[in-house]
């Protein structure tokens, strides 16, 4: 999947507003439109509203204006019953009085399909979750592991194109959260579904899309691939909220088209890529990937800006080394090394020239 | 598939499994030893039983509470349904005359059950509890009542003081309570003057019962005849008595000839001819063991008569139909409370907050009025001149000469309890329905369900539990409900428990009310039985 979807939407918001009370917009103006076989992740911070754009997708819950469209139809009216969209909830919402199989059975007896046909869907569906010989059983009787996956397979059995899932694996611990992730992204994958995916884990964000769209107080911050996001953050709320992130205050001093020099609040002189800054003297927050900064010299340019810094802890953590150093007045500043043979174990209290390449050092939104 | 739950215990550390699992293989070698010494099991057992003792005694005040009040009533109960001593108490030797009378010969029982009964008589005559026994036998047989009540004013009517002027005319002695108190203080009259004997002791309890002195007070007349009785049929073993008084009893065994025999039975049939029929001695027959099922066989309209187990003439069947009708109004309250309590505990679990506390409040004011006025505005409202009579005239759907009948009949009960254990419905439906989240129905509808299927397929089942509960609830409070069928019920809408009611305090037959009771006990658990079965006791949630 390329992520262009704007030629061909299959899920479309369009001015999308929702409020509860009529006081506060808990969604104000989304507009996402969502490519056929796209794997969407909505990711933001508690409250941001991505349930909510979510049910209102599944019609549980309705638009307060603007409009949702479905394989280029509008939406808005059409019950959930109707709407067929396959969903798996975070608490899996498997019904307790059912076996297995009968909750895999309920979406195609209610669609009044024959017995034998009805086995046959089911049998497929467990034996794509890996989950055959578990039909008889009671939800009550899986762990929730288990239940994740029957919960999958339900949402799945009556071949919906489209698939939302809210947290699905929140409640699982986190070697089995990452192992469904794959398996998830995998059935997604073969069977060529729409999946739009809610998480407030950035991790599974990135491991599982196509996209992210990254929510906070109900507007896209930003809509990207996950290496876009990752690499180049368009706000400091994406950079911040996505992957750790080193931050310094400062004003901008001068400014080309792709190169901003950034005056540390202690002075101090830096080259960094504006992003989102607009002129000569405005306030702006400097980001940098731990992993981007370099402290040996021979790897820098020359021309390079440095800064001296001071170590004041190391951390070994196994596959990297992890220092936070004070940089510019800013104790936590946050160096990644990986633990390679020739890299170099930092004491604390040792003093060191830091330098980064001037496209990981980005210039925000103070 | 990898699984973390689906692997084999391949841990080998030691997990608090394991540790047992290494504990109990120990065991298996010899017994495992606590730290001072005593086999681990014992001292594990004597842990358990200091927690267990002071376990109880934490409950302890509960516990005599529940016996007291609970406990032990329903025992008294079920024991009153049986027990029937009162007329082994009240005519003991009337019960052991009347072992060899056969009911079926049809004829009254001989001289000899006479004389027992009038012995018996004269003692429960004098204790006032003839009238108690007169009352108890009145409920088998009617009639009794007032035989024993005129028959305990013959008694000392009776034409056999010329017994004692006979005994007198011949020895003054016999007038002497001392010559009295001589001879049956004898070893031997036990055996030779069992029936005087007998009376004597009788004599003896009615003196004390009046603070009188043996000594002092004359001896009446039922103790002369049973003299005459005794010395009249034993005259061998008297002529070889050699005691105190022998020759003064000898002389009167020898004189009895002369004195002319008066027929006790027919003293009896003087003062009521009833006394003469089988029926009323079949119904002492009958109903003289200690334990008796009579109250139980009247509960379900049969009978104990002399010939065995009867039905009831059809006049006199109530009980069944009362039962029935019990059960019927039960279930259709029931009934009634689901239809409209379903509804209500599912918008009250539905709705925001603050709307659903309100009508909460709604559901709950009936708890707090009193259970007299709401009922008493149900007979305002559904009486034949009250509000909804005179709304529907009014309205011209009833024409005014013909006005509805709502109350004091069957649909009048029905509509004033459903109203009263509404509440009783609701809330079990309620505190299940509350534990329902949304997303089940939601899911159903996400897979393509219509909003009915959703709640049918999936809501309703869940709530099950609730109607369960709610139904057990509204049920048991129904069958033994007793205050509205009694004011709102009329003739036609009264319970087993207005019956029960009435038994305890206006006929006093408490025995029958006890075998009702027992029934009605029995009724509800055997219904708890059968809702055990099919549905499950742990199925229902009291919330
Ligand atoms: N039914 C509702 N009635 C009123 N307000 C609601 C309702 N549901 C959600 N909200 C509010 O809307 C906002 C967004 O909620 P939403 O559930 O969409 O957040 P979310 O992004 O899914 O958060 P989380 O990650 O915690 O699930 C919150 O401030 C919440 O309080
Ligand atoms: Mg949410």
């Amino acid at each position: 999947m390329d992520g262009s979807a704007a030629n061909d939407a299959f899920v479309e918001f369009d001015r999308v507003q929702k409020s509860y009370d009529g006081e506060t917009l808990v969604v104000k103006d989304l507009n996402l439109s969502i490519g056929r076989g796209e794997f969407l992740t909505m990711l933001g911070p508690s409250g941001s509203g991505k349930t909510t754009c979510l049910m209102m997708l599944a019609g549980f819950e309705t638009a307060t204006h603007g409009e949702i469209r479905l394989g280029g139809q509008e939406i808005n009216n059409i019950p959930p019953h109707k709407r067929g969209i396959g969903m798996v909830f975070q608490n899996y919402a498997l019904f307790p009085h059912m076996t297995v199989a009968e909750n895999l059975a309920f979406p195609l007896e209610v669609r009044k399909m024959g017995k034998s046909e009805r086995e046959e869907k089911v049998k497929r569906a467990l034996d794509m979750v890996q989950m055959g010989s578990f039909g008889g059983r009671r939800p009550a009787q899986l762990s929730g592991g288990q239940q994740q996956r029957i919960a999958l397979a339900r949402a799945l059995v009556f071949e919906a194109e489209l698939v939302l899932m809210d947290e699905p694996l929140g409640a699982l611990d986190k070697q089995l959260r990452e192992h469904m992730q794959f398996e998830i992204k995998h059935i997604a994958d073969n069977l060529g579904i729409t999946v739009v995916y809610v998480t407030h884990d950035q991790t599974e964000a990135l491991t599982m899309s196509d996209r992210v769209a990254v929510f906070q107080d109900g507007r896209i911050q930003q809509l990207d691939p996950p290496d876009v996001l990752y690499e180049e953050p368009q706000n400091s709320f994406v950079a911040q909220f996505i992957g750790e992130n080193n931050t310094l205050n400062g004003t901008v001093k001068s400014m080309t088209a792709d190169k901003a020099v950034v005056e540390l609040d202690n002075g101090e002189m830096i080259d960094t890529v504006p992003v989102n800054v607009n002129a000569v003297g405005d306030r702006t927050l400097v980001s940098i990937r731990p992993e981007r900064v370099e402290f040996n010299k021979d790897r820098l340019a020359p021309d390079a800006h440095t800064l001296k810094a001071e170590v004041l802890e190391f951390i070994y953590m196994g596959d990297i080394y992890r220092t936070r150093l004070r940089v510019a007045g800013n104790d936590d500043f946050i160096v990644k090394t990986r633990n390679a043979p020739d890299q170099r174990r930092l004491k604390a209290g040792e003093m060191l020239e830091i330098g980064w390449r001037p496209q990981d050092c980005r210039a925000l939104d103070a | 598939m990898t699984d973390a739950t689906s692997g084999p215990d391949v841990n080998s550390g030691p997990t608090p499994d394991n540790a047992l699992r290494e504990a109990d293989a120990a065991e298996k070698k010899g017994p495992m030893l606590a730290a001072d010494g005593t086999p681990l099991k014992k001292s594990l057992m004597r842990a358990l039983r200091r927690e267990k003792l002071r376990a109880l005694m934490l409950i302890a005040p509960l516990l005599i509470f529940v016996l007291v009040t609970f406990i032990a009533p329903i025992a008294d109960m079920l024991f009153r349904s049986v027990e029937n001593e009162i007329v082994a108490e009240t005519l003991p030797r009337t019960v052991v005359a009347l072992e060899d009378w056969d009911y079926a010969s049809g004829e009254a029982p001989d001289e000899d059950v006479f004389a027992a009964f009038y012995v018996d008589m004269v003692e429960a005559e004098e204790f006032k509890v003839h009238t108690r026994l007169g009352s108890r036998l009145n409920y088998e047989t009617t009639g009794i009542s007032s035989l024993f009540r005129k028959s305990g004013r013959g008694v000392g009517r009776m034409d056999t003081d010329e017994y004692t002027d006979a005994f007198i005319d011949l020895d003054p002695a016999w007038e002497d309570p001392a010559v009295w108190m001589e001879l049956m203080a004898a070893d031997t009259t036990s055996e030779i003057l069992p029936e005087t004997n007998s009376a004597w002791d009788s004599w003896l309890r009615i003196l004390k019962e009046n603070d009188d002195n043996v000594a002092e007070e004359e001896p009446e007349d039922f103790l002369y005849a049973m003299l005459y009785r005794d010395l009249t049929r034993n005259s061998d073993a008297v002529a070889a008595y050699d005691g105190p008084q022998a020759a003064l009893l000898q002389a009167a065994a020898e004189a009895t000839a002369d004195i002319p025999e008066v027929s006790i039975k027919e003293q009896f049939l003087d003062i009521d001819d009833d006394w003469g029929d089988t029926e009323v001695w079949g119904t002492i027959k009958a109903f003289s063991p200690k334990y008796t099922s009579g109250y139980f066989l009247s509960s379900v309209d049969l009978k104990l008569t002399p010939d065995g187990v009867e039905q009831q003439p059809d006049n006199q069947k109530i009980y069944l139909l009362l039962f029935k009708r019990t059960m019927f109004m039960s279930l259709t309250i029931m009934v009634s409370c689901i239809l409209l309590g379903y509804p209500v505990a599912y918008l009250l679990s539905n709705l925001p907050m603050r709307v659903s506390s309100l009508l909460m409040i709604l559901v709950l004011l009936p708890f707090w009025t009193s259970l007299l006025v709401r009922t008493s505005a149900w007979k305002v409202l559904l009486q034949q001149q009250g509000v909804i009579n005179d709304i529907l005239v009014w309205v011209g759907l009833v024409a005014d000469n013909n006005r509805l009948v709502m109350i004091n009949n069957q649909f009048g009960t029905i509509v004033a309890m459903t109203h009263i254990l509404l509440p009783f419905m609701i809330l079990p439906l309620y505190s299940v329905m509350k534990t329902i989240p949304p997303s089940y129905v939601r899911a159903a509808k996400s897979l393509g369900a219509t909003p009915w299927t959703a709640f049918w397929r999936v809501y309703f089942p869940q709530s099950v539990p609730g109607i369960g509960a709610g139904s057990i609830l509204v049920f048991i409070l129904a069958i033994g409900y007793y205050i509205t069928p009694e004011l709102v019920g009329g003739t036609t809408g009264t319970f087993i428990s207005n019956r029960i009611a009435y038994h305890i305090s206006s006929s006093l037959n408490w025995g029958l009310a006890a075998a009702l009771g027992t029934i009605l006990l029995v009724v509800v658990l055997l219904l708890y039985w059968v809702y055990d079965k099919i549905v499950g006791i742990d199925n229902v949630s009291l919330g």
